[in-house]
């Protein structure tokens, strides 16, 4: 049952205890116990909204920054990672596998504070050798969700 | 003129489901529950698999009875899912959907005047085919109160000197019912001793939400006495490339094909390809849409026990049965008023067997939102209804 109820909520965190034991074929009282042990086990970390801000009057600019860096003895890539990922602005880092280190996401009302944050705070980090910023241009789908879908039903209204 | 059209054709009652498209298509922003198909788009690997073979110039014939890449993945997905081997270059036929494999299985066994035994409601096909291949069908009225699974004393009771086929249509469509190996157990059993064949239609066999789906060719003594027919439309949400397959023995397959190289050539050659990469690498879309297809299920009878709508819980394919016997109203003038006081398209359960009447047939081929919208439309009129 578990990964079917992440199943549904990852796709729709505002659906009611009701209704997801009525899909899950459980009682309710089953499924609040199962979210709230999956929640205290940090499985599930929060319940966020995909927004596509690009239609709202709100400017905002995505920066994706490879890092590569120095790892520490015995810390690993774990302790500049902290560094980086306490700033607010930066809403994700990943570590990863090829021909730089760290992939940080940030965001920004303007290019100029992301080009700000590149020099003023990233590249000034002691085991930062080097880092390469690309700005996001459009967003065409985002968690799992295509953004501008135009979907309609292409199925005759009556079929055997 | 004279007359110059077959009185085996012109006798044939139009789809029951035609007739009532017709009013829905006239109707604006009407909301339908009426459709057969998926609501999900064929995954895309497989849409991809098929635009590489364009690509790549696959764009003649194969050969009749399909290609052989196909012809073996469908062998190894029997085996698979039933444990029974077919041999891909003599057992197995790639047909245009399920549909053409009715039709010339129909017509490769039966004689003027043999008896084939339909159980229904079920789905509109077998009856019409069974006429033009020259047979007499015989009803079998299958009961709510069995869950609309055909039963060993029904079957019994229809079977004649010249009953030649009987044809098995589980997971069914309009009812969503289900046969479990106990119940194929007992019509083996009588099917064997009457020596007559099976026609099985298992094109709803991975979507079952109980236990998996059990073949009727997995039971002693059924492989060499059933055509199963299968295809890649509900599985796959692949009904617009129209794909569907037949495994029997040998001596029946050798005739099916001529009637199919005779009649269309070969299935549709991207299509072909593109079900080689389902068969292949499908399985995950197979389960997540079933999975979605058992949440949508449970929303359903849910939502009917608290309206006190009285239905079946079926485990198969993606329909609910209702019946609408309490108001007093034939199938069609309920889903007729309902359609035009409440803007629903439903299907009457009689478009599937005159058995049908008293009850509707509710797809959930629909995504969550659309299926409460309905709902809710549906209690609506139900509770005007009642209080009339």
């Amino acid at each position: 049952m578990k990964d079917e109820l992440l199943s549904i909520i990852e796709k729709n965190s505002r659906i009611d205890f009701s209704e997801l034991a009525v899909l899950l074929g459980t009682t309710e009282e089953e499924v609040l116990k199962t979210l709230f042990e999956l929640e205290k086990q940090g499985v599930i970390c929060g319940y966020h909204t995909l927004i596509n801000w690009e239609k709202t009057s709100i400017e905002k600019v995505t920066g994706l920054i490879e890092v590569k860096v120095t790892p520490q003895r015995g810390k690993g890539f774990d302790d500049i990672a902290e560094r980086i990922y306490n700033y607010p602005e930066v809403k994700a880092v990943y570590l990863i596998s090829g021909g730089y280190d760290l992939l940080v996401i940030l965001e920004e009302k303007t290019l100029k504070e992301i080009a700000g944050f590149v020099s003023d705070k990233l590249s000034t980090l002691d085991s930062v050798l080097s880092t390469a910023t690309h700005f996001i241009l459009k967003k065409y789908k985002d968690h799992g969700t295509i953004l501008n879908k135009n979907s309609k039903d292409e199925r005759e209204v009556i079929t055997p | 003129m004279r007359e110059f059209l077959s009185e085996k054709v012109t006798n044939i009652k139009p789809s029951g489901i035609r007739k009532f498209f017709d009013i829905v298509s006239e109707m604006k922003d009407a909301i339908s529950l009426g459709v057969g198909e998926p609501d999900f788009d064929t995954p895309w690997h497989i849409r991809d698999e098929g635009i590489y073979a364009f690509e790549r110039g696959k764009t003649f014939y194969t050969s009749n009875s399909g290609l052989k890449d196909l012809k073996e993945e469908i062998s190894a997905y029997i085996k698979r899912s039933q444990g029974i081997v077919y041999n891909p270059a003599s057992e197995v036929i790639v047909t245009v959907g399920g549909s053409e494999a009715i039709d010339i299985g129909l017509r490769a066994v039966i004689n003027d005047g043999d008896e084939v035994i339909v159980p229904q409601p079920s789905y509109v096909s077998y009856v019409p085919c069974a006429v033009m291949a020259g047979a007499k069908p015989v009803i079998i009225n299958l009961k709510a109160e069995n869950e609309f699974r055909l039963t060993p004393e029904q079957l019994q009771s229809a079977i004649t000197p010249k009953t030649k086929m009987l044809i098995l249509p589980y997971p069914n469509n309009p009812t969503g019912a289900i046969m479990e190996r106990e119940d194929l157990e007992k019509i083996a059993k009588i099917i064997i001793e009457n020596d007559i064949l099976v026609m099985s239609d298992e094109i709803y066999a991975e979507l079952t939400y109980k236990e998996k789906h059990v073949s009727i060719v997995s039971l002693d003594g059924m492989r060499e006495r059933t055509i199963l027919i299968n295809g890649f439309s509900k599985a796959y949400a692949m009904t617009g490339w129209r794909l569907g397959y037949a495994c029997a023995p040998d001596w029946l397959i050798k005739q099916m094909v001529k009637i199919h190289q005779f009649a269309i050539m070969c299935a549709p050659t991207t299509s072909q390809y593109a079900g080689v990469e389902a068969l292949k690498n499908g399985d995950d879309d197979v389960k997540m849409m079933r999975q979605s297809y058992n949440q949508r299920r449970r929303f359903l009878m849910d939502a009917f026990k608290k309206m006190g709508l009285d239905c079946f819980e079926p485990f198969g394919a993606f329909y609910v049965f209702p019946c609408i016997k309490e108001f007093g109203m034939t199938s069609e003038e309920f889903a007729t008023k309902f359609l035009q006081e409440e803007k629903v398209a439903v299907v009457p359960g009689t478009a599937f067997g005159d058995c049908g009447e008293g009850y509707l047939r509710i797809s959930y081929a629909y995504s969550l939102d659309t299926l409460k919208i309905a709902i809710a439309r549906l209690e609506k009129f139900i509770n005007k209804l009642r209080h009339k």
